[in-house]
C-alpha cells in the first residue's frame, strides 16, 4: 500500500458511499460491526478479499488488520484467493441433495470441464459446493457471485444459465 | 465482476413455494402474491394497525387508549406464541426477562440467519412481506423498552437483505420508524445487517459476536443476552417468524391466537416441506395440524414411492420413521413427545428409495464443516463422526463402529458451549436407533437394504465398485439416492 495515499482515497466512489451507509447503522464506537458488509463490498468489486482490502477495511473501521483477517477466514462466502469472473455455489446439503443438488453440481463440473472447487482455464467460471443456502424448497439451487440465487436448476436450465453467463463473463 | 446480470428467468418468484394457495388459515403469508410487498400494500392488508392500536394517544370513556408495555407482554404471554427459530421458548416469557427499567441502551435483534438445512420460510417472509417483521419488531421493542434494533439476515440471500433495506426506507419515510412514532414518546430505529456464510451465526450469541464484527463463536452462558448481549447491553433475540406473528396477536388478542393452535402451542406455523415431496414449499398451517395433512398439502411423496422417514424440525432434529410420523400432529409438544423436535419447522421428507446412512453422511459432513472449532468435543467429535460414517458407507466399517458412533455422540452432547454439538450428535443417535439394520448391512457388505445399486451417480461411493475403494478413506461428498430430474413443481 502506498503510504502517501490516504486509505479512503483507495476506495472507489461507490464503495466509499456504501461503506458510509453500513457504518452509519452502528454506534460510533462499534464501527467494527460493519466489517462483514465492507469486506463483501470490496469482494464484489475486486472478486476476492486481498490483504490490501483487509488493510483498507481495518483502517476505515479502526480495527487491527488481524481482526479483519479473522473475519475473512471464518465466513465461508469470502474468497481468500481470486476466483473466476462468475462464481457458482451449488447447495448440496441433504434437503437439496434429495432433489438433485449433488447431480446439479456434477453436471456443472462436467459441462465446464472442471473439478469441484476449480476454475475454468479462461478464468470465466468457478464452481464450488455450498452448505445450506436457505432455499431448500427451490432445489437444485445455486448462488451466482454471492448475490443472485437461481432456482429449480434442471440440467437444461443449468446449460441455459451457463450460456447466459458465458456472454457476461467472457 | 459485480455488475448485476439479468437472471430473472432463472430466479424463484415465490409462486411454487409461497403463493400456491395451499395454506390453512394463514396470517403471515395471507394475501401475498409477490408484487404486494410494499408499505401501501401492507397497509391495505391491515398492516401497521397493531402498532397504531398500541401507540394510540388520548383517552376514551375515561380509559387511556393504547397499550402499556406490560399489557403487550401479557397479551403475548396469553397467545401461547413460542419461538419460531428452533427452541420453541415462550416468547412472552422471554420478553419479560428483559430488564425494562435498565437505564442504558438495550437492543433487540431479529435472527434472520436462516441456515438450518431444510428451512426457507423466513426468506419468503422477508421477501414478500417485510413490513410485518418491521411492525412486529417495533411492538416488541416498545414492550421491552428498546429503541435500537438490528435484523441480521443470512448472507446467502443478499437480495432479501436489499429488499428489507428498501422496506426500512419506506417505513422511515412513513414515520413507522424514527423518533416519536405515531405521535407517541416511543423512538425506534431498525437497521439491516447481514452475515456471510456461517451456519453457527444462527446461534444467538454467535450472531451477536458476528454483529459486533467478530468471528461467530458462541458465548458461554450465563450471562444470557437479556443481561449481557450486543455490545454487552441487555438484548433480546427472536426469530423472524416470531416477530411476524406479533401484529396479529395485538390486533386480535392473545386468546384468539391460542385458539387457532392447541394449548401451549398457539397460532399458525410456517413449515418448509422439502425433500421427497411433489410440491416442496412453505406451508402456513395452525399448530396441531396432522402431519398427514401437511404432507398432503405438499403433494405427498413421489408417484410409486412410500414414505420412509421424516426429519421434522430441520437437519438437527432426530429423524422419525414413517409409522411414528403418520400419527403425529405438527406442534412442539407432539413432536417432542415422539423423541424429536419441531425446531425451525423444516420438514425433510424421505421416501423408501433413500439410504439413511448416506443421508447421515451428508449431515455429518455439514456439522464437521460448520463447527466453529471452539469446543474440543464438537471440533474433534464432528470430524470423528463423519469419518466413521464415511468408512461405513465405503464398505470399510466395523460392527463396533456403530457403538462407537453412539459413544462419540454421547460424549459430544451436553459438553459444548452451544447446541451445534448436540445438533451433530442427535441425527447420528436417531438414525442408528431407527435404522440400525442399514448400518449393519453396509458394514457386512450385504446389499444395502434399500435401493441397492443406485445409490447415486458418484462412482466413489458406488457399492458395486467398492473393491476399487480400498484407498479412498472418505468421500468429500456423497449422494443420498437416485437423483431426480429437477422440475418446477406445478
Amino acid at each position: 500500500m502506498n503510504a502517501a495515499v490516504p486509505v479512503k482515497a483507495m476506495l472507489s466512489e461507490d464503495a466509499a458511499r456504501r461503506f458510509e451507509r453500513e457504518i452509519a447503522k452502528y454506534p460510533p464506537e462499534a464501527k467494527a460491526s460493519a466489517v462483514i458488509a465492507c469486506l463483501a463490498i470490496l469482494q464484489a468489486e475486486h472478486g476476492f478479499v486481498s490483504a490490501e482490502s483487509e488493510k483498507i477495511v481495518a483502517e476505515v473501521l479502526g480495527m487491527p488488520p488481524i481482526a479483519v483477517h479473522e473475519v475473512t477466514t471464518f465466513y465461508n462466502m469470502f474468497n481468500q484467493v481470486p476466483v473466476g469472473r462468475v462464481k457458482l455455489n451449488v447447495c448440496t446439503n441433504l434437503p437439496c441433495q434429495l432433489r438433485g443438488g449433488q447431480h446439479a453440481l456434477e453436471h456443472l463440473c462436467r459441462s465446464l470441464h472442471i473439478e469441484e472447487g476449480g476454475t475454468t482455464a479462461d478464468g470465466a467460471f468457478t464452481v464450488q459446493k455450498a452448505e445450506c443456502l436457505g432455499a431448500c424448497a427451490d432445489a437444485p439451487v445455486l448462488l451466482v457471485n454471492d448475490l443472485q440465487m437461481v432456482s429449480f436448476m434442471s440440467d437444461e436450465r443449468l446449460d441455459d444459465l451457463i450460456g447466459t453467463l458465458r456472454g457476461v463473463a467472457a | 465482476m459485480s455488475a448485476r446480470m439479468d437472471l430473472s428467468r432463472f430466479q424463484a418468484t415465490g409462486t411454487e413455494t409461497c403463493f400456491h394457495g395451499r395454506h390453512i388459515e394463514p396470517q403471515i403469508y395471507a394475501g401475498l402474491d409477490g408484487s404486494n410487498w410494499r408499505l401501501k400494500d401492507y397497509e391495505a392488508r391491515g398492516g401497521y394497525k397493531a402498532l397504531r392500536k398500541m401507540l394510540a394517544q388520548g383517552e376514551q370513556d375515561g380509559k387511556p387508549l393504547g397499550m402499556t408495555p406490560e399489557q403487550v407482554i401479557a397479551e403475548v404471554k396469553a397467545s401461547g406464541l413460542r419461538g419460531r427459530g428452533g427452541a420453541g421458548f415462550p416468547t412472552g416469557l422471554k420478553w419479560s426477562f428483559m430488564p425494562r427499567q435498565f437505564p442504558g441502551v438495550k437492543y433487540l435483534v431479529c435472527n434472520s440467519d436462516e441456515g438450518e438445512p431444510g428451512t426457507c420460510k423466513d426468506r419468503d417472509l422477508l421477501m414478500f412481506n417485510p413490513h410485518i417483521v418491521i411492525e412486529g419488531m417495533a411492538i416488541a421493542a416498545y414492550a421491552m423498552g428498546v429503541n435500537i434494533a438490528y435484523n441480521y439476515i443470512h448472507g446467502e440471500i443478499f437480495e432479501v437483505y436489499e429488499r428489507f433495506e428498501e422496506a426500512l426506507d419506506e417505513a422511515r419515510a412513513a414515520g413507522y420508524l424514527g423518533d416519536a412514532l405515531l405521535g407517541s414518546k416511543f423512538n425506534f430505529q431498525l437497521h439491516a445487517s447481514h452475515g456471510y456464510g456461517a451456519y453457527i451465526c444462527g446461534e444467538e450469541t454467535a450472531l451477536l459476536e458476528s454483529l459486533e464484527g467478530k468471528k461467530g463463536q458462541p458465548r458461554f452462558k450465563p450471562p444470557f443476552p437479556a443481561s449481557y448481549g450486543l455490545y454487552g447491553r441487555p438484548t433480546t433475540v427472536n426469530n423472524t417468524e416470531t416477530f411476524a406473528a406479533v401484529p396479529w396477536i395485538i390486533v386480535n388478542g392473545g386468546p384468539a391466537y391460542l385458539d387457532i393452535g392447541k394449548p401451549n402451542n398457539g397460532g399458525t406455523k410456517i413449515f418448509s416441506v422439502v425433500g421427497d415431496v411433489r410440491k416442496p414449499g412453505n406451508y402456513e398451517v395452525p399448530l396441531g395440524t396432522p402431519f398427514t395433512k401437511l404432507l398432503e398439502l405438499a403433494g405427498g411423496v413421489p408417484e410409486g414411492r412410500t414414505l420412509k422417514a421424516v426429519i421434522p424440525g430441520g437437519s438437527s432434529a432426530p429423524v422419525l420413521p414413517a409409522a411414528v410420523m403418520n400419527e403425529l400432529t405438527m406442534d412442539y409438544d407432539s413432536i417432542a413427545k415422539a423423541g424429536s423436535m419441531l425446531g425451525s419447522g423444516a420438514v425433510i421428507v424421505m421416501d423408501d428409495s433413500r439410504s439413511m446412512v448416506h443421508s447421515l453422511l451428508r449431515l455429518s459432513y455439514f456439522y464437521m464443516h460448520e463447527s466453529c472449532g471452539q469446543c474440543t468435543p464438537c471440533r474433534e467429535g464432528t470430524g470423528w463422526l463423519y469419518r466413521m460414517v464415511a468408512r461405513i458407507v465405503n464398505g470399510q466399517g466395523r460392527l463396533a463402529d456403530i457403538d462407537m458412533l453412539n459413544s462419540v455422540s454421547d460424549n459430544i452432547q451436553g459438553r459444548t458451549i452451544c447446541a451445534l454439538g448436540d445438533a451433530a450428535a442427535m441425527p447420528v443417535l436417531a438414525m442408528i436407533k431407527h435404522f440400525r439394520e442399514e448400518f449393519v448391512a453396509l458394514i457386512e457388505r450385504k446389499a444395502p437394504p434399500v435401493h441397492a445399486g443406485s445409490i447415486g451417480p458418484s462412482a466413489s461411493v458406488h457399492p458395486e465398485k467398492d473393491s476399487a475403494l480400498a484407498g479412498v478413506p472418505h468421500p468429500t461428498v456423497s449422494p443420498v439416492g437416485e437423483p431426480r430430474a429437477a422440475s418446477i413443481p406445478s
